[in-house]
């Protein structure tokens, strides 16, 4: 059986972040995932003045102090978590890397959103040509996978512009690959809720106004449609950390001398059975939580706002 | 004797950390063969009153007190097979979307048979045999072609007329019909009206109609109950209701009716609307839209009380019977 | 003698409903031919709607009443006919050309959980009518626009900042009715307006409907399912049938003496409190699809009085000497 819900209850006239809120406080796991997410954009904003050591500083590299264990097993006090092989802190160096992943992971996914919430939208609004072109081109997209159109790329431009030029722009590079490479999922989620908005009356509404189909789409649709971006933003940021993360162990990620955590891992895998397991152990566990932290949070999202669930 | 009595049943919603009442004290009685007509507005509580009968309040409801007796058989205790026999054979119900109750998927001949396979062990053909002459008796024109199409090749009227045949298969005490017609155009609604009253005479079948439509329940109902927040306010026949309303809110709902007004001329309306399930009023539930209400009822819940042939809830209603009275015992001194 | 402001002549719209390409090729008879499936939801309708009266279109679901409202706002083009308001064509004009008139016609919407935008406050709702057709106001002056609106729909001002959800279904539909009148319009389309509220909240609302006519010298096209409302409602009543104007009278003269044998069929189904002895006039099968456009009468396949040149001759609208006007050869041959 099923009741209207409407029948029993009003909606609570929440707004859809207060209604998010509300369903977080309850829920312990989402809870401790939202702090942990949040404890790591902190570091990574922060990252600069937590570190003990500054990286960019030249004397930051010591090969004097090559591979000295974590404190707890070293006993040596200066570095909390250890030296990698060049004699880098491994705190510092886990931090500002943190930084760079989550970084690259947010810009990608902003430029997969932008792109893919314009496409969507006009895709779903316009609909006849325009909406078979455009879906077609996402088809097209979606049936590369990203891994082998980043690899593609990147290489090809490492052999064009040689690995200097690759190391000054390799961020940028990574953020545009990643960004371009994965559109399609936003334009493909968005265009369906924006058929399913499309026939709501309060378009028509608009449209007799004589509102412009630019406002209409951006101002009075748009707005309906974000509550399942949310949940793929989400998961679509571990997403790119990981691209990113893979890239890099392929080495065509990020430079050694400026490394996310991908690159970290990578430069660590040689060490990991000559006695040094920290190198590569380390920024890989921090990796892992923080991508297990993002997808359960997305996964909560998906679940908390389900449009049966969810309905104003 | 009655077949089904519904006695002071508290139907209540566990929301939001607060417990909201959805039914309060409902009370009352169906015979053999009778149709009864439940009236009220969305939010009135009359399709959980429906829901209640069968047991299938879902969570967040329940049943917080109350009983329910069909021929003295308690059904808010039952377990869970005792409650599928009752909800099987004795009481079926009908609900406003046909969809809610036939399989998208199968063809309605394939779940017509199948109702009739899970009761009695006969053969598919006989089954068919069976089912055919359902569908003619609930005049749905050539059945065989019918029996092998999907849900979805008919049209809403035909989808409730299948519903009505596999209601109709097991031949239940006690058809409950949650707004059957809602979603039909009239020539359609008049013809699946006709249709359950005639099926309800010819097998005795007592029919409890969940209904906003006056002028469908008139043409259904002998006894008519009619519901505001939760609550029975008013009950009685349903000429009695329709002709002499007691209770302001009922007369506010008929003469509401466009047909109650002359043309051109600015309806009867009630101010206001019903009251969401968290924002009750006290008191009688209706005193924040009656024209009549004074302080008694803001505060104070009126009782039942006997005018004529009808049970009122009402103040109003009450003090003029007394005032009646006194006016019989001046007479006679 | 009334004003005309709208006439609608041999309106028609069909639909695709193999809408993509790749499927409208078909093999017929060995050979391969591209054929478009279509519905016809409007046959040849012809209305005039007069200054200041209430015109009610009443049928089933599927005879085209709401298409008619959606080709007139010009939501849909048309795929034939004309649409005339006072002197203009309007049906062909470009979303730039029509800007004059979607001030002047304006249309309220039936489910009034969809007409809202459920992001945009009431005064959101409201002010970007009003600022985007009157661009000269100031935001003081759009407000007390919006004061005055919603004080003369009956909704609290001081309850502008909520969202719709905030509100019941009558008083969304109030708001509704608000946002059509921002723009102060002559004409307003109704699409079933009440059939998604309780009737003591209809009643609230037609009277609204009706108090706001008076005031505005207001002239409606009513599109309903609900006789009753008709009856007390409107000037003139249209009645459709698949995609057609089938019988178009005064309201006392349809009610008092219905032509057509679907409208009659159609008053003698509506439940009424009062006289439950008549049977309503029963209807052979159910309405047929418009999938193919039919030869002849639309009203064949369900009329006890078809003969055979209703299969053949597709009826005329003819005018009666009461005024009303019919489309039924057996009301034209008095077999009826």
């Amino acid at each position: 059986m099923k009741y209207f819900k409407k029948d029993i209850i009003p909606p609570t006239p929440n707004s859809r972040w207060s209604h998010i809120w509300t369903g977080f406080i309850g829920d312990k796991l989402a809870t401790l995932s939202l702090a942990i997410f949040v404890f790591y954009c902190f570091v990574a904003i922060f990252a600069p003045l937590l570190a003990p050591y500054n990286i960019n500083n030249p004397n930051f590299m010591d090969l004097a102090n090559a591979e000295i264990a974590p404190r707890w097993i070293s006993g040596d006090s200066r570095f909390l978590l250890g030296t990698d092989a060049q004699g880098r802190d491994m705190l510092s160096v886990i931090l500002y890397g943190t930084r760079l992943s989550l970084t690259i992971g947010v810009c990608a996914v902003l430029i997969q959103a932008t792109l893919g919430i314009c496409i969507g939208l006009i895709s779903g609004y316009l609909g006849g040509r325009t909406d078979n072109f455009l879906m077609r081109a996402a088809d097209i997209q979606l049936s590369f996978s990203t891994m082998m159109v980043a690899i593609v790329f990147l290489a090809i431009f490492q052999a064009l512009f040689g690995m200097a030029m690759y190391q000054q722009l390799a961020m940028l590079m990574l953020i545009l690959v990643i960004g371009l490479a994965e559109w399609p999922l936003f334009a493909r989620t968005i265009r369906a809720s924006v058929l399913a908005e499309k026939q709501k009356e309060y378009v028509d509404a608009a449209r007799i106004m004589g509102i412009s189909p630019k406002r209409i789409m951006f101002k009075h649709i748009l707005p309906n449609t974000l509550t399942p971006v949310l949940v793929i933003f989400t998961v679509q940021i571990s997403n790119a950390i990981v691209a990113e993360a893979a890239l890099s162990f392929l080495g065509l990620g990020m430079p050694a001398n400026d490394p996310s955590l991908g690159a970290l891992i990578s430069v660590g895998f040689s060490y990991m059975f000559s006695g040094s397991w920290w190198i590569c152990v380390i920024p890989s566990v921090t990796l892992i939580i923080l991508i297990l932290v993002m997808n359960m949070l997305g996964d909560w999202l998906r679940d908390h706002l389900n449009p049966r669930t969810y309905k104003d | 004797m009655n077949l089904l009595s519904v006695s002071n049943l508290h139907v209540n919603f566990h929301l939001k950390g607060q417990d909201l009442a959805a039914l309060i004290d409902v009370s009352f009685t169906l015979n053999r063969g009778e149709r009864i007509a439940i009236v009220g507005e969305s939010g009135a509580g009359k399709s959980i009153l429906g829901f209640s009968i069968v047991n299938l309040v879902d969570k967040p409801g329940y049943i917080k007190s109350g009983s329910i007796k069909l021929q003295n058989k308690e059904i808010t205790t039952m377990s869970l097979p005792q409650l599928q026999e009752v909800r099987g054979k004795r009481i079926a119900m009908i609900f406003q979307d046909p969809m809610m109750t036939l399989n998208p998927v199968l063809t309605i001949g394939v779940q017509l048979v199948e109702a009739i396979r899970s009761h009695t062990r006969i053969s598919f053909k006989d089954a068919k045999n069976i089912a055919i002459e359902k569908l003619h008796s609930v005049q749905i024109a050539s059945p065989e072609k019918r029996f092998n199409q999907y849900p979805h090749e008919l049209s809403g009227g035909m989808r409730q007329r299948v519903i009505i045949a596999t209601v109709l298969l097991l031949n239940p005490d006690i058809i409950i019909a949650d707004e059957p017609t809602t979603a039909l155009d009239v020539t359609i609604q008049a013809e699946i009206i006709q249709l359950l009253l005639d099926i309800c005479r010819n097998n005795s079948m007592a029919l409890l109609l969940i209904s906003h439509d006056l002028g469908v329940v008139s043409r259904v109902a002998e006894r008519t109950i009619v519901m505001y927040a939760g609550r029975v306010v008013e009950e009685g026949p349903t000429l009695e209701i329709i002709n002499d309303p007691q209770h302001p809110y009922t007369q506010g709902l008929l003469n509401a009716l466009p047909q109650m007004a002359l043309p051109g001329q600015r309806l009867n309306q009630i101010q206001g609307s019903m009251p969401p399930l968290n924002e009750r009023p006290s008191g009688c539930a209706f005193h924040p839209r009656c024209p009549y209400a004074t302080d008694q009822c803001r505060q104070q819940q009126p009782s039942f009380i006997h005018s004529g042939v009808s049970t009122v809830a009402c103040f109003m209603v009450e003090d003029m019977i007394n005032d009646a009275h006194l006016d019989d015992d001046e007479e006679s001194r | 003698m009334p004003t005309p402001l709208i006439q609608i002549s041999h309106l028609e719209k069909s639909f695709t409903t193999n809408k993509s390409w790749f499927g409208q090729w078909q093999i017929d008879r060995g050979k391969i031919r591209r054929k478009k499936d279509s519905v016809h939801a409007l046959n040849g309708v012809n209305l005039t709607i007069n200054q200041g009266e209430t015109l009610c279109v009443v049928g089933e679901t599927g005879c085209g009443k709401s298409t008619l409202a959606r080709v007139l706002m010009g939501l849909t083009p048309a795929s034939s006919g004309e649409v005339h308001y006072q002197d203009q064509r309007i049906d062909h004009l470009n979303d730039r050309q029509r800007m004059l008139f979607r001030r002047r016609m304006q249309m309220v919407f039936q489910n009034p959980y969809a007409s809202l935008n459920p992001r945009m406050t009431v005064y959101q709702t409201l002010s970007e009518p009003i600022s985007f057709h009157n661009p000269q106001l100031s935001a003081s002056q759009v407000d007390e626009k919006i004061h005055a609106l919603l004080e003369s729909v009956g909704i609290s001002p001081s309850s502008m900042d909520n969202y719709p959800n905030e509100f019941s279904g009558g008083q969304r539909q109030r708001i509704s009715l608000a946002r059509a009148l921002s723009v102060e319009p002559d004409f307003i389309i109704a699409d079933e307006p009440l059939s998604a509220l309780d009737v003591s909240v209809q009643a609230q609302v037609l009277n609204l409907m009706m108090d706001k006519q008076e005031e505005r010298n207001l002239t409606y096209l009513f599109i309903t399912h609900d006789l009753a409302v008709v009856e007390h409602f409107a000037t003139r009543v249209a009645v459709m049938y698949l995609g057609r104007v089938c019988e178009l009278a005064s309201t006392s003269t349809l009610f008092s003496a219905p032509k057509h044998p679907y409208t009659k069929a159609l008053l003698s189904a509506i439940p009424r409190l009062d006289n439950n002895t008549t049977q309503p006039i029963r209807l052979m099968g159910e309405v047929p699809t418009q999938m193919d456009k039919p030869i002849g009468c639309v009203f064949q396949a369900r009329c006890p009085y078809a003969n055979p040149r209703c299969y053949k001759e597709s009826p005329e609208m003819i005018r009666q000497p009461d005024n009303s006007t019919v489309a039924c050869h057996a009301v034209d041959e008095g077999r009826l």
